[in-house]
């Protein structure tokens, strides 16, 4: 035990980490690691949003102005994405174009969970009525809901708003069926039957207790709403009912480039790019969404 | 006894569900979940039933609750009958029948603060005249659960289970009722919690004089905290009698069956067990005559076409059974 000896014993080598430390993220660095979908649909998404309000900064011209002796051009410097048949061109047409397709998708997204979400309540609190909402809105769905838009937009005259009615025509009985089953489920949790046991009213339970259980599946099924709503406004335009022709939309354009799509593709290319990478981030938020508002896998965290 | 008529009586309560079918939702079958029970809770009184899954004593705390309407039978609370009362003359009934559920994930909704949670009945009954008395309220509602004052500013799944059902309990406290309907109340509790929440319960009850409906299946809980038991089967009572008695002599075979499987501390005891055989008959189905025959150990030929009634057995007072056997001279047969 006296100072002079050296020490018996010798220090074993440090062990590597049986577990690997944990990376300290920031609060930021977290949320993208954790919602990678979200951080790139978001971005994506809000990058088409700024291109829609800023389109008229963006080095774009008017996209309505023709210039016969200049048409059909290749992308060039000062065609970025080239000039259509009538010599527009076709950047700026395809910028303002954002601005119906987003508009028409988040109009149609939230017009439709408004809509659906009233009819799914209705029919989820009044058991009578129930039966016959939903074999109505079984009969809206039994349309495919293309088919329906054409025929709504058949009868009446071509503008955005019609364009935005059919399509949510088209659409809100997907959420009232989906609203309805959360409802139905929501009921029966204790937490409810304990509120009405409280002496809470019906309208006040919809509202404190069954509304804000329905926002995240709803959320959810509007981002997948606001797609497949800028895919069949696309559509609705590419056949030639929907929006105006003298509105661009990306439908329009490619409508109109389809005749020359064999020799000058990129008419066709450009439009075609933005709305799938649109639609596709729209859809990766809503996947994103799903799994974060997901309650079992928000235990989980 | 006082003559004082008892805060809650229950009369042939009889609860079927429609099972419906086909195109038209016509009525194709039933589910006798409860059929025709009468018992009675006073004042400050515990009153527990007991029975197997599915024997239809959650859904008498539902309809006592009026959370359905009944088929047949008479609920009464401090003589007013309040089966058939119209909803919108339930408010002041609701103020004082108050329920504990089993579940204390699913009891409490996920997106409101606890602040919230308990405030909601206060403001429903307006008991509270401004904010700050509200937050008064609040308050004293956690310390009487012994939760933390602080925590009201938390959500629920920042709570663990006890914690969570203390503020169901506490929930149930808020607008002062005189009977809490515990329906399973420490079940989904791990024993230790359990144990904190009876004991919560019990000095709850001797601090403000509350009546419970204790709904368990569990009778080893039930005989900590209860004054009288109820056993059920297949919606229907088939004894009760006060704590002591109920456990010290069991007369009807179901409640026997139950007892005896009750787990005793003790490896060297050797006891008389009653093992059932099979499942408990379907509810939309039940067995003609006694609904317990079809797997009774005593079964005779009686008990297959009529249906015993609840009569007064044995010395205790308040002890009934259903059972063909009580009938018997000398009481019923016990094998050795």
């Amino acid at each position: 035990m006296s100072a002079t000896t050296a020490p018996d014993h010798v220090a074993a080598p440090v062990l590597p980490d049986v577990l690997p430390p944990i990376k300290q993220r920031g609060k930021v660095m977290g949320f993208v690691h954790r919602h990678p979908t979200i951080v790139i649909g978001g971005v994506l998404v809000g990058i088409m949003i700024l291109i829609a309000i800023f389109a008229p900064y963006l080095g774009t011209k008017d996209p309505t102005a023709l210039a016969p002796a200049r048409r059909t051009r290749e992308p060039s410097a000062m065609y970025w994405f080239g000039t259509d048949m009538l010599g527009r061109d076709v950047y700026s047409r395809v910028l303002y174009g954002t601005r119906v397709s987003l508009l028409v998708g988040f109009s149609v997204a939230i017009l439709a969970a408004i809509v659906g979400t009233f009819i799914g309540l209705v029919s989820g609190f009044v058991r009578k009525l129930d039966a016959v909402i939903m074999r109505c809105m079984d009969g809206l769905m039994s349309i495919p809901s293309i088919l329906l838009a054409i025929a709504l937009m058949a009868l009446t005259r071509a503008s955005v708003q019609n364009v935005i009615v059919a399509i949510a025509v088209a659409e809100f009985p997907r959420v009232a069926r989906l609203v309805r089953g959360v409802v139905l489920s929501l009921r029966e949790q204790p937490y409810v039957e304990a509120a009405i046991a409280s002496g809470t009213r019906v309208p006040v339970i919809i509202w404190r207790h069954i509304l804000p259980n329905t926002l995240a599946p709803l959320m959810v099924q509007a981002t997948f709403i606001c797609a497949s709503a800028m895919i069949t406004e696309a559509t609705l335009s590419f056949i030639g009912a929907g929006t105006p022709p003298i509105i661009p939309s990306w439908g329009n354009i490619m409508a109109e480039g389809r005749a020359l799509w064999q020799v000058k593709p990129y008419i066709v290319f450009f439009p075609a790019i933005f709305l799938s990478i649109t639609v596709l981030a729209v859809n990766l938020l809503g996947d994103g969404l799903r799994d974060a508002l997901d309650p079992r896998l928000a235990k989980r965290l | 006894m006082s003559t004082e008529r008892p805060l809650l009586e229950v009369n042939g309560l009889k609860k079927h569900f429609p099972i419906r079918g086909g195109l038209l939702g016509q009525e194709t079958a039933r589910v006798y979940a409860v059929d025709g029970v009468t018992f009675d809770v006073r004042r400050g009184e515990t009153l527990s039933i007991v029975g197997e899954s599915g024997c239809g004593k959650s859904t008498v705390g539902r309809a006592i609750l009026r959370l359905f309407d009944i088929t047949e039978g008479e609920v009464y609370l401090s003589g007013e009958r309040i089966d058939n009362m119209p909803a919108t003359r339930l408010r002041p009934i609701r103020q004082r029948v108050q329920v504990v559920f089993q579940d204390p994930f699913s009891s409490l909704n996920p997106r409101m603060r606890v602040r919230d949670i308990l405030a909601e009945p206060i403001r429903n009954f307006g008991l509270a005249k401004n904010r700050r008395d509200l937050n008064e309220k609040v308050e004293a509602l956690m310390d009487k659960v012994r939760l933390p004052r602080d925590a009201v500013g938390r959500f629920p799944h920042e709570f663990s289970g006890g914690q969570r059902q203390r503020i169901g309990i506490a929930r149930a406290l808020a607008p002062g009722a005189d009977l809490i309907i515990c329906d399973e109340a420490v079940s989904a509790l791990d024993v230790s919690v359990k144990a904190q929440i009876i004991n919560l319960l019990a000095d709850l009850q001797d601090e403000l004089g509350l009546a419970l409906l204790f709904i368990s299946h569990d009778l080893a809980t039930v005989e900590h905290l209860t004054h009288r038991v109820a056993v059920m089967y297949l919606g229907k009572i088939v004894e009760v009698a006060d704590r002591r008695t109920l456990f010290a002599e069991p007369h009807h075979p179901y409640t026997r069956a139950l007892l005896s499987a009750v787990p005793v501390p003790d490896p060297t005891a050797k006891r008389q067990r009653i093992i059932l055989k099979g499942d408990v008959p379907s509810p939309i189905n039940p067995p003609s005559g006694c609904r317990f025959h079809t797997r009774c150990p005593f079964v005779f030929d009686r008990c297959r076409v009529e249906e015993p009634i609840l009569r007064h057995v044995g010395s205790a007072p308040g002890h009934s059974s259903a059972c063909h056997l009580d009938e018997v001279p000398g009481g019923p047969v016990v094998p050795d």
